[in-house]
């Protein structure tokens, strides 16, 4: 039951991109196609489930044993750069036909402020090695959900008519700002 | 490039957040009001200034396959200093902030000047670059925080000026949207004009 409470409240209720505002990066950069969202989307969630994994054995195994805490945000943001480049070097080999579909948003995950978001809240959170990893993956769910609604909405947003001033950037912003008032109404679900 | 251009070009022609779209999610995240896109501005200011110094500094030291990790430790250092000391001297700002404090690292403008400028120029030209794209994001996060503020609860800076409710959405997550969505079109407006 707490499992499902974390995988609702991760993919709804605190979504990472529409009420966190993590991930705003690749939501506004690689929106455009419902295709290249669910690339994104499935490449954060293999990145995010593999380093919750590891952060949490490097936060209760090395840096808590050794008092060196404040050392978190260095030792985490090398550690998923390190973790990004491997991931890509593995299924290089491993899975080609995986390769081939996430192979160009592997790289731009590194400054994806997702992972790195979600690294420290879980650490923040206290959440238990399972419970890591649960919400870890529910929230890059959440994001890829996003992510594809979005690129939805701004493929049919390309063949509307709007005012010059407000092209491009402008009315993608206010479009999540309706999506996000959306979002809203899933407060209080759990 | 004067000296003088490289201060004032991230207020308007190159500002980070109206013109480059970069750092996104401290501007959307911790914008709630003036006072907190202040203080986020003013510590993403110091780790770009001291960051740039660093590496103009280094430069030649860093060998071209591993500077973009060389760059990223360097940053990561010297947003833990800004970390430990909000939590000791502004408790109450370091808790608003929260997990945006840690997450300077990852913001794009502060690599990306390092990068595109801090790895090719002296010393003093990297300071100053630091200051001028700084004080532009400062002054967006702050204008963005002040709008943000005055419509959804009636204040600016914490000082309430008519005593009402305002708009609760602006506070809450869609109004970020919102409020970036138009001031983005206004923004698109008056630099049209200019031109």
């Amino acid at each position: 039951m707490e499992y499902l409470f974390i995988i609702i409240s991760a993919i709804f209720v605190n979504n990472i991109v529409l009420s966190q505002f993590l991930g705003i990066c690749p939501f506004l950069g690689v929106s455009n196609k419902v295709e290249t969202s669910l690339g994104m989307g499935g490449a954060v969630t293999f990145v995010m489930a593999i380093s919750s994994l590891v952060v949490y054995l490097i936060q209760y195994y090395i840096l808590e044993p050794l008092h060196i805490e404040y050392m978190q945000t260095i030792v985490f943001i090398l550690v998923i750069a390190a973790l990004v480049q491997m991931v890509e070097i593995i299924l290089k080999k491993l899975s080609p036909s995986l390769y081939q579909a996430l192979g160009i948003f592997l790289p731009l995950i590194t400054t994806n402020c997702a992972v790195l978001g979600v690294a420290i809240l879980l650490v923040q959170k206290q959440y238990n090695l399972l419970e890591s990893v649960v919400f870890a993956t529910a929230t890059a769910i959440g994001f890829t959900v996003a992510l594809v609604l979005f690129a939805g909405l701004r493929e049919r947003l390309a063949l509307a008519n709007v005012p010059a001033a407000m092209k491009g950037i402008p009315v993608a912003l206010i479009t999540a700002g309706i999506l996000a008032m959306a979002f809203m109404g899933f407060s209080g679900l759990v | 490039m004067s000296k003088l251009q490289l201060l004032t070009k991230g207020i308007l022609k190159e500002n980070p957040t109206f013109v480059l779209m970069l750092g996104m999610c401290p501007t959307l995240g911790t914008t709630t009001s003036a006072i907190n896109g202040m203080g986020m501005g003013v510590a993403t200011m110091f780790v770009l200034i001291m960051s740039n110094i660093v590496i103009s500094l280094v430069k030649n030291l860093i060998p071209g396959k591993v500077r973009i990790p060389a760059f990223i430790v360097i940053i990561a250092s010297f947003v833990t200093v800004v970390q430990l000391c909000m939590e000791a001297y502004l408790p109450s700002l370091y808790n608003t902030l929260g997990v945006f404090i840690p997450l300077i690292v990852v913001n794009c403008i502060i690599l990306g000047r390092a990068e595109a400028f801090a790895s090719k120029n002296g010393v003093w030209a990297s300071a100053l670059d630091g200051v001028g794209i700084g004080l532009g994001f400062t002054l967006s996060l702050t204008l963005l925080g002040a709008v943000r503020e005055i419509l959804g609860s009636c204040s600016v800076f914490g000082y309430k000026f008519i005593n009402a409710d305002g708009i609760l959405i602006f506070v809450l997550a869609p109004g970020a949207f919102l409020a970036l969505g138009y001031l983005l079109v206004l923004f698109n407006k008056f630099t049209a004009k200019l031109k």
